[in-house]
């Protein structure tokens, strides 16, 4: 299918700075055919600069406060547009909440259908899902309009490019109907030095065995340089925020390296990881089910482990 | 697997414990703004639950009017199965166009289907204002309008709009309540109309498992993690982790 098809990766930057996760979007886009980027952004130009590293063969760039001020409709609205002017077999966006409610308008727009959460797509824009908690893996093929697909960050390796050979500007005057509700102010998540949970290569969750002291955890985490990620039972209790909570009803995440500490392993928290491609367990009880999943556990006391760890990474530093 | 659609049937009959956020956020935004506090007729608002799902979906429906909602609207048609999110949105969409409400209030995601696109897409198809994710929501009905923050990665986005809108509530927003002894009596006593395929004037091919605008080719079980290494920690446990991570060149 390669060289006629026309795939779209949107580069949704609402900070003006473009994450690797647009760089997977154009190693999965190249599969399919020519990538061509589509930029929403107040600082259109800007971005579009950033992408010189990627495999992007041309950009379309649309400009506009509207983008910030209106959130998910806007970038829609801009994206059916693209989708009009270039006819795409596929639409390419990366699967955050954000970017899945993109996706969801433009497949509404355009009479397509959608997949998400992808963490594969081949050159017949056959998507992979692992559902039902990761136990089962779906390919699935959208059969009515563009293959409009959401995949998850840290799925595949970014292959490197010279960026866009040609830009071009897109204008979009934005509907009333995508202004209907205004963001009055963004709070952005204080990234404190550690990456974005679902971003991240390496997250460390800690659980109820941290007895509220995630201090062991955050340390190993730093000297990792991963993001920390919590078990239900630790956020309830308040030892750790809400957003952090990896499973079921938290995050999905699945990154090159899981190492779960003090988690029993319950089937709502393997739902938010066990597809990720290396698991370590720390746990006192060597019966505790993180085990099954494990690649390497170790049975043991995180207040002991953690510590030495840490200082053994640190040490090779 | 059957027709290219995954059997979810096998998976939880129990509606969504995520709705009950939905259900409960209702409850307190028509209390917030009630006369006498509670929701019901006194109130000068009512509640409508919307369900789409098949015929063992009236017990989630019961236990919601139980809660305190008002009545129910039950979509259930076997021509509905098998409606993938965009179907799903497009009968829900026609239903609430033709009663028209001021509020419509979705859960997040489904526990089983991970699709929190759903609300998005109604708020598309209606023209109304999209406020997902929300983390709190305040209604002021003297000026018909909307506040919200949205809780997701990026952060927390304060947002405002006017009525009629689309919100989805995050878990946590609330503590759903227990319906009480009264609640359940007076459920029993609510409406729940049922809606099929022709009260909803859609074509039979429009929704269902032949409209899906997707299909799934073949459904795998995860092939099991290979056995892992398990070590007791006799003193160099964290040392010898960081060796195998070095090994897999993980660090
Ligand atoms: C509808 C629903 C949704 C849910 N969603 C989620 C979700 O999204 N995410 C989630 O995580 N859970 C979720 N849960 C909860 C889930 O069922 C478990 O209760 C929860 O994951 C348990 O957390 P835990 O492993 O930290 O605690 P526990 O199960 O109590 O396990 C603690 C573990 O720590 C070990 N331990 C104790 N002390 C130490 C020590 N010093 N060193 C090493 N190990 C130690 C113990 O051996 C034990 O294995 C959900 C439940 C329901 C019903």
């Amino acid at each position: 299918m390669s060289d006629m098809s026309t795939v779209l990766i949107l580069v949704d930057a609402l900070d003006g700075k473009v994450s690797s996760a647009v760089g997977e979007l154009a190693t999965f886009g190249k599969r399919i055919g020519e990538v061509v980027a589509v930029v929403a952004a107040n600082d259109g130009a800007g971005v579009a600069a950033q992408l010189s590293s990627f495999a992007i063969d041309r950009a379309i760039i649309c400009t506009g406060a509207d983008f910030a001020s209106h959130s998910i409709a806007p970038i829609a609205e801009a994206l059916a547009a693209a989708v009009a002017k270039e006819s795409p077999t596929a639409v390419l966006i990366t699967s955050t909440a954000r970017g899945k409610e993109i996706a969801a308008r433009l497949a509404v727009r355009t009479n397509s259908g959608l997949l998400t959460d992808a963490v594969d797509i081949d050159a017949d824009a056959i998507a992979t899902q692992s559902v039902f908690g990761g136990s089962t893996t779906v390919h699935s093929a959208v059969n009515h309009g563009t293959s409009i697909v959401t995949l998850r960050s840290n799925s595949v390796e970014v292959q490197s490019g010279s960026g866009p050979a040609t830009t071009e500007v897109l204008a979009v005057a934005i509907s009333d109907s995508a202004k209907k509700s205004s963001v009055t102010s963004l709070e952005a998540t204080v990234k404190g030095g550690r990456p974005e949970l679902t971003e991240a290569s390496v997250v460390v969750s800690g659980g109820r065995g941290t007895n509220g002291d995630f201090a062991p955890v955050e340390a190993f985490a730093d000297s990792m340089g991963a993001a920390v990620g919590a078990s239900r039972a630790a956020t309830d209790a308040g030892w750790y925020p809400h957003s952090h909570q990896v499973g079921q009803t938290g995050k999905t995440v699945s990154p090159s390296l899981y190492v779960a500490c003090g988690i029993s392993g319950a089937i709502q928290h393997r739902a938010g990881m066990q597809t990720s491609k290396m698991i370590v367990a720390i746990n006192k009880d060597p019966e505790a089910p993180i085990f099954e999943l494990a690649d390497y556990g170790v049975v043991g006391d995180l207040f002991a482990v953690l510590p030495q760890a840490t200082t053994a990474i640190n040490a090779r530093k | 697997m059957a027709g290219g659609v995954l059997d979810r049937a096998s998976v939880d009959a129990v509606l969504n414990d995520l709705d009950e956020y939905a259900v409960e956020e209702a409850l307190r935004i028509v209390e917030a703004h009630s006369p006498t506090g509670e929701s019901g007729e006194a109130s000068g608002h009512t509640i409508t639950l919307i369900s789409m799902g098949p015929d063992r979906a009236t017990d989630a429906i019961r236990k919601a009017l139980s809660m305190g909602a008002d009545d129910a609207i039950h979509i259930c048609d076997d021509a509905f199965a098998g409606s993938d999110a965009l179907a799903t949105s497009l009968v829900l969409a026609e239903v609430i166009k033709k009663n028209g409400y001021d509020l419509i209030i979705c859960g997040t995601e489904s526990t089983d289907a991970r699709m929190s696109v759903v609300p998005a897409m109604l708020a598309e198809r209606l023209g109304y204002a999209q406020m997902t994710f929300a983390g709190s929501v305040t209604v002021d009905p003297a000026t018909s309008s909307i506040a919200i923050s949205r809780v997701t990665e990026i952060g927390i986005e304060k947002m405002t709009a006017a009525l009629p809108a689309v919100v989805s509530v995050v878990e946590k927003i609330n503590e759903p309540r227990y319906p009480s002894f009264k609640g359940i009596m007076a459920a029993k006593k609510k409406t729940i109309t049922s809606m099929a395929l022709a009260d909803t004037g859609l074509a039979a091919e429009a929704v269902g498992a032949k409209a899906a605008w997707s299909s799934v080719k073949d459904a795998l079980p995860r092939p099991p993690r290979g056995a892992g290494i398990k070590v007791e920690d006799t003193g160099n446990g964290g040392s010898a982790l960081v060796e195998f991570l070095a090994e897999k060149r993980l660090v």
